[in-house]
């Protein structure tokens, strides 16, 4: 160590201890702020609610806070709400990521060629990313709506309706509602990080390919994808996650209803915290997601492992 | 072969156009709604455009409502929020950049874990920790809140930056004797500019968007954010739609303005951030 030092860097030697353990602590000097943050605010209210999955907490009555084991999941186990809702979180977050996949890969592939006009049309594209989730809620709410909206009268005309109604009072069609919304918001995530990964490939590989007489579908098939496969493994992966936690949409279009239909577990956790203040059911319902996505979580991790141990 | 190409270019136009439609037809029809006089709203169903646009609902939730009031709330908490995360990333991103020691990881690992557990589950627990100290209904708890929230997707991003930027930089300051913060804050700082805007515009957007802790932890007027304003007046005059829609117009605003602040940075930006969170 100390040879090495002597033969390294001269200036390590004419260090002070002091200068030393200020060198080391360094980097922690500069990421202390955030550490102490996401400790405080994130972490520390996380254990908490981990423990509230197990004890008796409503906001309203001064005397609960007592201990009462698992009788959270026990209520959770005979709960058919939550198991509507574990149903719903699936159908609303893979239909929601497939389809804001496919459309997101195709305007990606779309920008990507280079035509008059394309800044105008990408900034226009990717608008819907920065409109805030909740206006898009209550926008896509009121385009669904028959007194002021569109889109009832145009299913009416097409005959997919009986009626100009709102799907969002259906039952059987109001998941669409959200997902819809959805779609339209999260498309721009898709293109955008597709569009990047599309513009890291080397372009003289598709002269290559040309040269060596490929046709387009060719070059797709056996350039682009195989460019493009982890930034569409790792971006869908963490979108899952993101969309199956994501309640505002369902929060403020349908609020979990009609008749539970459009409730996922993430809103069903809000409705219990915010509307019932049972914290204590909450928290147990949380858990449950918590422990269901990291689940999620292993297994794609595992998987990946088994993928590249095999190449 | 040029009739082929005329036609495969036709459809590409058409493709873009149709998307393009997609994603401006319901901010398009909110503004439509929200210059919509009462008293055709209902005569002319929907048709495009009203016979006669006005801008009586705007005059009426500028001056008759608390959205001002809404409005300004939530500028302050978007600001405040977007400045100290900025700050507060940019250290720990250069630090992720720069400096290569243990626990690097475990820091990395920690900042992902907040990416991926649902935020839903502090809900009741914030509530909790935040009543006895007098932050909830209060502004100053919101930004503490939203700051750690955007934190770790914001520290991911700035590094992103710092690592665009040559380390030879601030190597030849501290060879002359200036010490590593003078250098990060006088010479690096500046370089990144660009990324210190993107990263203030993205967590701007983020806190001004945000509802479910807003709703959880404001229930007086005083504090309240737009959104949470936006969402009682839906439920307290459900008829008004001219007004709600003028209203949504307004929250748009900011967004949008950031929005092109920022849409030259996102190919870059957003996959750096996101591929890593």
């Amino acid at each position: 160590m100390t040879l090495h030092t002597a033969s390294g860097s001269p200036a390590g030697d004419r260090r002070t201890p002091m200068q030393k353990i200020a060198a080391r602590l360094e980097p922690w000097l500069y990421s202390a702020p955030v550490l102490i943050l996401i400790v405080a605010i994130m972490l520390v209210p996380l254990a908490l609610g981990v423990s509230y999955a197990f004890r008796d907490i409503r906001l309203l009555n001064p005397f609960s806070g007592a201990f009462v084991g698992l009788k959270h999941f026990r209520d959770l186990a005979g709960d058919g709400a939550f198991r509507g809702a574990l149903v719903n979180t699936l159908w609303w977050t893979f239909s929601s990521v497939i389809l804001q996949f496919i459309f997101g890969l195709i305007l990606a592939l779309l920008l990507n060629r280079p035509f008059k006009g394309r800044a105008l049309a990408q900034a226009l594209c990717f608008l819907p990313w920065a409109v805030p989730s909740f206006l898009s809620g209550l926008d896509w709410a009121w385009m669904f709506n028959p007194v002021v909206g569109p889109i009832p009268h145009w299913l009416y005309a097409l005959g997919i309706l009986s009626e100009p109604s709102n799907i969002l009072s259906d039952p059987e069609t109001a998941m669409w509602g959200p997902i819809v919304a959805n779609v339209w918001w999260g498309i721009p995530f898709f293109a955008i990080t597709m569009l990047a990964a599309l513009q890291a490939i080397p372009k003289d590989l598709y002269e290559a390919a040309e040269i060596d007489g490929a046709g387009p579908i060719e070059r797709f098939r056996s350039i682009t994808v195989p460019f493009l496969a982890p930034t569409m493994a790792i971006s869908i992966l963490l979108r899952t996650v993101w969309i199956a936690n994501f309640a505002d949409l369902i929060i403020v279009m349908t609020n979990g209803g009609p008749a539970d239909r459009t409730q996922i577990v993430a809103s069903y956790i809000f409705t219990q915290a915010f509307r019932r203040l049972d914290f204590g059911y909450a928290s147990a319902i949380a858990l449950v997601l918590l422990v269901l996505l990291l689940a999620y979580s292993m297994l794609i991790v595992v998987l990946r492992q088994t993928m590249l141990t095999r190449h | 072969m040029t009739r082929k190409r005329i036609v495969l270019t036709l459809l590409h136009r058409l493709a873009v156009l149709a998307y393009v439609a997609f994603a401006l037809f319901p901010l398009f029809w909110l503004l439509k709604v929200s210059v919509t006089p009462t008293s055709l709203l209902y005569t002319e169903g929907i048709r495009l455009w009203p016979s006669r646009a006005s801008l009586e609902h705007y005059a009426f939730v500028l001056t008759h409502s608390s959205f001002p009031t809404f409005f300004l709330n939530s500028t302050i908490v978007s600001g405040a929020t977007a400045v100290i995360v900025t700050i507060v990333a940019s250290l720990a991103g250069y630090a992720m950049s720069r400096f290569v020691f243990r626990g690097k990881y475990w820091i990395v690992a920690l900042l992902l874990l907040t990416q991926m557990f649902p935020l839903v589950m502090l809900i009741a627990p914030m509530f909790k920790m935040l009543s006895p100290l007098g932050l909830t209904n209060s502004l100053t708890g919101l930004v503490i809140v939203y700051v750690a929230f955007n934190v770790p997707f914001a520290t991911f991003l700035m590094q992103s930056f710092f690592d665009g930027i040559p380390k030879d930089l601030e190597d030849a300051a501290m060879i002359d004797g200036a010490t590593r913060f003078t250098a990060f804050r006088q010479i690096i700082l500046p370089l990144t500019l660009p990324g210190i805007a993107a990263t203030l515009g993205f967590v701007f957007t983020a806190a001004w968007s945000e509802l479910l802790f807003a709703l959880m932890l404001i229930s007086g007027n005083q504090a309240t954010t737009f959104p949470v304003g936006l969402l009682s007046f839906v439920s307290k005059f459900s008829v008004d739609f001219g007004q709600m829609m003028a209203a949504g117009v307004l929250a748009l605003i900011p967004a949008c303005l950031f929005f092109l602040l920022i849409q030259r940075y996102l190919v870059q930006g957003l996959t750096a951030g996101a591929v890593k969170g």
